[in-house]
């Protein structure tokens, strides 16, 4: 009898517990840019170094990884768009979308090699160079583990959903910019459809070698 | 011994010259084939030619070379050869820092080499890191670019890879104050050399298996990369508030057109 009162007692608390979390106000969202990156980048190495299958490089778990915990902190549109360059705004809704989908399989296949890799890294967030009221920041990190420090550095914009990542830069090299040339090269071959079919090709064969 | 130095100095002279000379040719020549031409890449036919040479090489001999390494080295011994051979590149790199007076990176890059060699039983053993003496890692290259050299155009160099006009012509000093010059049995100079490239690639492979995945022009995303990484290593530190500022193409400024000309 006495067991069964607590567990009740147990779960009303967690239950209680849960909706005063949930009813943490709005402006809790306001999180600064720098703690936000230091929030994620410690849940995904905690994730990874929990989970055996995405350590072993589980093509669509470290996928799901990085949709719910990645994502939602990224304008993956603004990334790609900028990317795309000026042909974006000439391309049509739909193939923007295939231009998002693409990019986005390409970019976590490629990249996720690297995160399969982590087992006793730890990111530090150095200090935030802006002042409060900058509409855009640049995020500096640093992973340390074994072997020389990995420089990461995120650019991110404030939009009422909070701060979101839209540039990305390891070791000197930014993300957009290299594949803006890239890009530039097949849309100016094939143009817009070109480009789609040019990546999808690229993801079904990295696809088959992993 | 200093006449073969010598003449090695003046056959990478003679090799910087005629590569230049062969690009000028093209260049001149108006060998237009290059679609998209790049501003700091006006060598690129040749360019392209060199790095197809390159991958060849690499895909025939390197690399297998790198991944049996990988496969039947333990990792313990790889690890003490990749950390002997970065002992010695600290020294260098010391020189470098010095000369470019940031010598709190100069007093740091000492220290690593001194607690390696000493504790670390000739630099086996990387215990300056554990001790997080930090790693500058310079050359003679980034150096001259500290001193206001541009890195100029872009060139892929036979076996080298990627390179610029500027890093070209610091290759040769990097060269003569290596220290594997000074190891003086012929043969286990050779071996040694050997084994740092071996080494050198051996660590290079994920980032070679990632740009075959990641790239869809591989030639133009190595360029690339290695020029933002190049000109990142030479303004090391200095604070650059316009970094991965592009262009928003996702939305369009008031008073333009939402659609342009078709293609």
């Amino acid at each position: 009898m006495k067991r069964r009162d607590l567990g009740r007692w147990a779960a009303a608390a967690t239950v209680l517990a849960m909706g005063c979390a949930a009813w943490v106000p709005a402006y809790a969202s306001e999180e600064a840019p720098d703690a936000l990156i230091k929030r994620i980048s410690d849940e995904v190495l905690a994730t990874i170094r929990a989970d055996k299958s995405l350590q072993q490089g589980e093509v669509s778990r470290l996928m799901s990884l990085v949709d719910s915990k990645i994502m939602p902190n990224v304008n993956f549109t603004r990334m790609t768009a900028s990317a795309v360059g000026p042909a974006w705004r000439q391309a049509t809704p739909e193939q923007q979308k295939r231009l998002q989908d693409e990019f986005k399989v390409l970019l976590v296949r490629t990249y996720s090699g690297a995160l399969a890799q982590v087992d006793d890294q730890s990111v530090t967030v150095k200090p935030l160079r802006a002042s409060p009221s900058d509409p855009e920041v640049v995020v500096r990190t640093e992973v340390r583990g074994r072997g020389d420090p990995i420089q990461i550095e995120y650019r991110m914009e404030k939009t009422p959903a909070g701060w979101k990542i839209y540039n990305l830069n390891v070791l000197g090299v930014w993300l957009v910019e290299t594949y803006r040339t890239q890009f530039s090269q097949e849309i100016n071959a094939r143009g817009v459809d070109g480009l789609i079919a040019s990546m999808s090709e690229r993801n079904k064969s990295n696809a088959r070698k992993g | 011994m200093k006449n073969t130095e010598a003449s090695c100095g003046s056959r990478v002279a003679r090799a910087t010259l005629s590569i230049a000379f062969a690009g000028a040719v093209l260049a001149s020549t108006g060998c237009a084939t290059v679609q998209n031409p790049n501003a700091n890449d006006p060598f690129e036919p040749l360019n392209r030619t060199v790095y197809r040479f390159n991958e060849g090489v690499d895909a025939a001999v390197m690399r297998p070379l790198a991944t049996a390494y990988q496969q039947v080295v333990p990792q313990l011994v790889r690890t003490g050869v990749h950390n002997f051979f970065g002992n010695l590149g600290d020294v260098w790199s010391a020189v470098n820092s010095a000369l470019q007076f940031k010598f709190g990176d100069a007093a740091q890059n000492i220290l690593r080499f001194q607690v390696n060699t000493f504790f670390g039983f000739g630099g086996i053993l990387d215990i300056a890191s554990d001790l997080r003496i930090e790693r500058h890692r310079e050359d003679f290259g980034q150096t001259l670019g500290r001193w206001g050299i541009p890195a100029g155009p872009y060139l892929v160099l036979p076996f080298y890879g990627p390179s610029t006009l500027r890093d070209t012509i610091a290759l040769p000093v990097d060269r003569r104050y290596d220290l594997l010059k000074q190891v003086d049995p012929h043969d286990t100079r050779h071996v040694l050399y050997g084994a740092r490239v071996i080494d050198t690639r051996a660590s290079l492979l994920r980032v070679g298996n990632m740009v075959e995945e990641a790239a869809l022009d591989r030639y133009s995303f190595t360029r690339d990369s290695y020029l933002q990484k190049r000109r990142s290593d030479v303004r090391e530190g200095r604070p650059d508030p316009g970094a991965g500022q592009t262009p928003r193409e996702d939305t369009v400024p008031a008073g333009q057109p939402t659609t342009a000309p078709s293609r």
